[in-house]
């Protein structure tokens, strides 16, 4: 045969696959509101960058007729390519193709372009839209599942781990996301849950739908399980593409620099945190104040709200920012803020990516449900997280800093190689009418007008210590500074750290309280 | 708003209490003022703060002693047997029900002795977790 010859047969060969599961089931597809597996690869990859690997790869399953079954791709597609230059590995799932079940074969070639990722140091990415395990493969399906957990817990740390849930995303499947780094969902087209509608029917009597069970706003906003949620995939894809942009490559590298910019004017700084500590505001503002461009990415802006977490360029740089949000909760810290922290701590740690703490909480939540949900585990996570970061760790207290909040918040202690605190800084164990009421319990008691004597205490205690001298005078905090100055001296902070160089005793790992 | 008030705990003694008030005025919370955020109050030693509260902290439940003589369900299942009547003598020990749960027969005994009072559940009955199951007089 002619060379010419075997060039067009291998044409023919790629048109096959590039049909997926056939026309009927691509229309089925992209009517529930999706596009297909390769249309999504190729909106969020650079132009023309997209270069397959295993187009041709076959299932070697036999049983239940499987042997007369020939399935695109094995239901999933695998490659590399870029995004705004950054080279990454992706992968995703073809519903078209036997609803993009996994098998022997899918799992290795997943497996593959996760070997390549951890190998030469790129982002993966993997997007997930399959109803499950191939049945048809029995165990082999399975163990396809293990060796991608398996590779999902090597590469955590080394290269970032993105997941795009666009479909389903049943059962065994859903712990590949749950290992990764960012998960990302769309409204009404993200599902994910452990076990589904049906089999809890059966069990338990109780009928619930798909999306109250698993969907994208539940994932968003109750479990935490996911990080980005967007209306539409075009929106997802977005997303993903602007946080590929302020993340490193790999653990090797420093996220990449963009030319600075002064933050906008609509955020004025001084105007934005009440003097009163009882009032509200949101902490995303003075973010954007002190961020270039104000451009600040938020990551899970949905769920425990009182914490906020995200990126922001400082100078051209990425900066992790983990702030107390008075907004909601008064910005205390409880069960689910200390879980969003402190795995976000670990992430920018991680992947050398300076962290800028922004104070300013009551303290922990008290109630039984708190205390009973593991307050103290969890709460033990983010001094975990602070203790254990040896990035650049900058800490700006702006109002209040009481207890074990102050403590846990990025403090000097827990090693912050700066910490800056507002001149209406409030150091203290407890705020003062709390403070106040336990040191001159018995002078309040036993006075003739109690009321008087309390309120006259509490002043007494607040002169003394709502205000930052005190830490200050201790050396606990570097500088008290005045709320204009903090974009100056954080990027003078950033830049005199660049080189810090911590070492933290030799181990095979923490234990950290999981 | 009666449900702040039913999840709230009595005004604090000590400082270690806290209160959620039914007082629902605005404050500014928005840049530069503008962008009204409606704000609850939220005590934490003896502080009052003006913040707004989340689904998961308006939806807590106030905490109840449990009553060993109210024997509610630990997972929930099907009541496949019932051992005992209304009225019965039960000792420590003695067999109460089975309860279907994950495919397995759990069968369930007393952990006091008594009289059962009421039982809430029928053979073949699908129950949710935490079900009151049977009460001892």
């Amino acid at each position: 045969m002619p060379l010419k010859r075997k060039i067009q047969e291998l044409k023919k060969k790629r048109e096959e696959v590039l049909k997926g599961g056939g026309d009927a089931a691509v229309e089925k597809q992209v009517a529930m509101g999706k596009m297909t597996a390769r249309d999504r690869i190729i909106s969020l990859l650079d132009k023309e960058t997209f270069t397959e690997y295993d187009m041709f790869a076959e299932h070697e399953a036999k049983d239940f007729d499987m042997d007369k079954k020939t399935l695109a791709g094995d239901g999933v597609i695998i490659g590399t390519g870029s995004i705004y230059g950054a080279s990454i590995c992706i992968y995703a799932q073809d519903f078209t193709v036997a609803g993009g079940s996994l098998g022997n074969m899918h799992a290795r070639k997943i497996t593959k372009i996760m070997d390549h990722a951890l190998k030469m140091k790129m982002p993966l990415i993997g997007i997930n839209d399959s109803g499950g395990a191939r049945i048809q493969e029995g165990v082999s399906s399975l163990a396809g599942y293990g060796e991608i957990f398996f590779r999902n817990t090597l590469s955590s740390g080394v290269i970032p781990q993105i997941s795009v849930i666009l479909g389903p995303c049943a059962g065994g499947a859903v712990y590949s996301p749950a290992l990764t780094d960012f998960v990302f969902v769309v409204d009404k087209i993200s599902k994910m849950f452990i076990t589904g509608p049906e089999v809890i029917k059966t069990v338990l009597g109780e009928e619930i739908s798909m999306e109250d069970l698993g969907g994208a706003r539940v994932h968003s906003e109750i479990t935490g399980n996911a990080h980005f949620y967007a209306s539409s995939e075009a929106e997802c894809i977005e997303q993903i593409k602007k946080l590929i942009s302020f993340i490193p490559w790999s653990n090797l590298r420093k996220a990449k620099k963009f030319p600075p910019k002064e933050p906008s004017a609509d955020y004025q700084i001084e105007d934005i945190v009440p003097g009163d500590p009882k009032q509200p505001y949101d902490v995303r503002n003075v973010i954007r104040a002190i961020v270039d461009d104000s451009d600040f990415f938020e990551v899970q802006e949905l769920w425990a709200e009182n914490m906020v977490i995200g990126f922001g360029r400082m100078g051209g740089e990425t900066i992790g920012f983990v702030c107390n949000q008075p907004l909601v909760l008064a910005g205390v810290l409880d069960v689910d803020s200390s879980d969003k922290a402190a795995r976000f701590i670990r992430f920018c740690d991680a992947f050398n990516i300076p962290i800028v703490t922004l104070v300013d909480l009551p303290g922990y939540l008290p109630g039984v449900d708190q205390e009973h949900a593991g307050v103290i585990r969890h709460g033990a996570k983010v001094l975990y997280a602070y203790s254990e970061a040896t990035v650049q760790k900058m800490t700006v207290i702006l109002r209040k800093a009481y207890g074990g909040g102050y403590i846990a918040m990025g403090s000097r202690h827990l090693r912050a190689d700066f910490v800056f605190a507002w001149p209406g800084a409030e150091i203290a164990v407890m705020g003062p009418e709390g403070a106040a009421n336990i040191i001159f319990r018995k002078e309040i008691a036993s006075a003739e007008d109690p009321e008087k004597v309390r309120k006259q205490k509490i002043k007494e205690y607040k002169d003394k210590f709502a205000n930052p001298y005190v830490a200050a005078a201790k050396g606990y905090i570097d500088s008290v500074i005045e709320p204009k100055e903090t974009r100056k001296i954080l990027l003078h902070a950033i830049e005199v750290s660049e080189n810090k160089a911590v070492y933290l005793p030799k181990k095979k790992h923490g234990i950290p309280p999981f | 708003m009666a449900k702040s008030s039913k999840t709230s705990a009595p005004e604090p003694k000590s400082t270690g209490g806290k209160t959620v008030k039914n007082d629902n005025s605005e404050v500014s919370a928005g840049l530069n003022g503008n962008g009204k955020i409606r704000c609850k109050s939220l005590v934490i030693d003896g502080t009052k703060y003006r913040t707004r509260l989340n689904k998961k902290f308006e939806d807590r439940k106030a905490w109840e002693s449990p009553d060993p003589r109210k024997i509610t369900s630990g997972i929930a299942g099907t009541v496949v047997k019932l051992f005992v009547k209304e009225g019965q003598e039960v000792s420590k020990g003695g067999q109460m029900l089975i309860l279907e749960a994950m495919k397995m027969k759990n069968r369930i005994i007393f952990h006091t002795g008594g009289t059962v009072k009421k039982i809430y559940v029928r053979e073949g009955e699908k129950i949710p977790r935490n079900f009151l199951m049977l009460e001892l007089k």
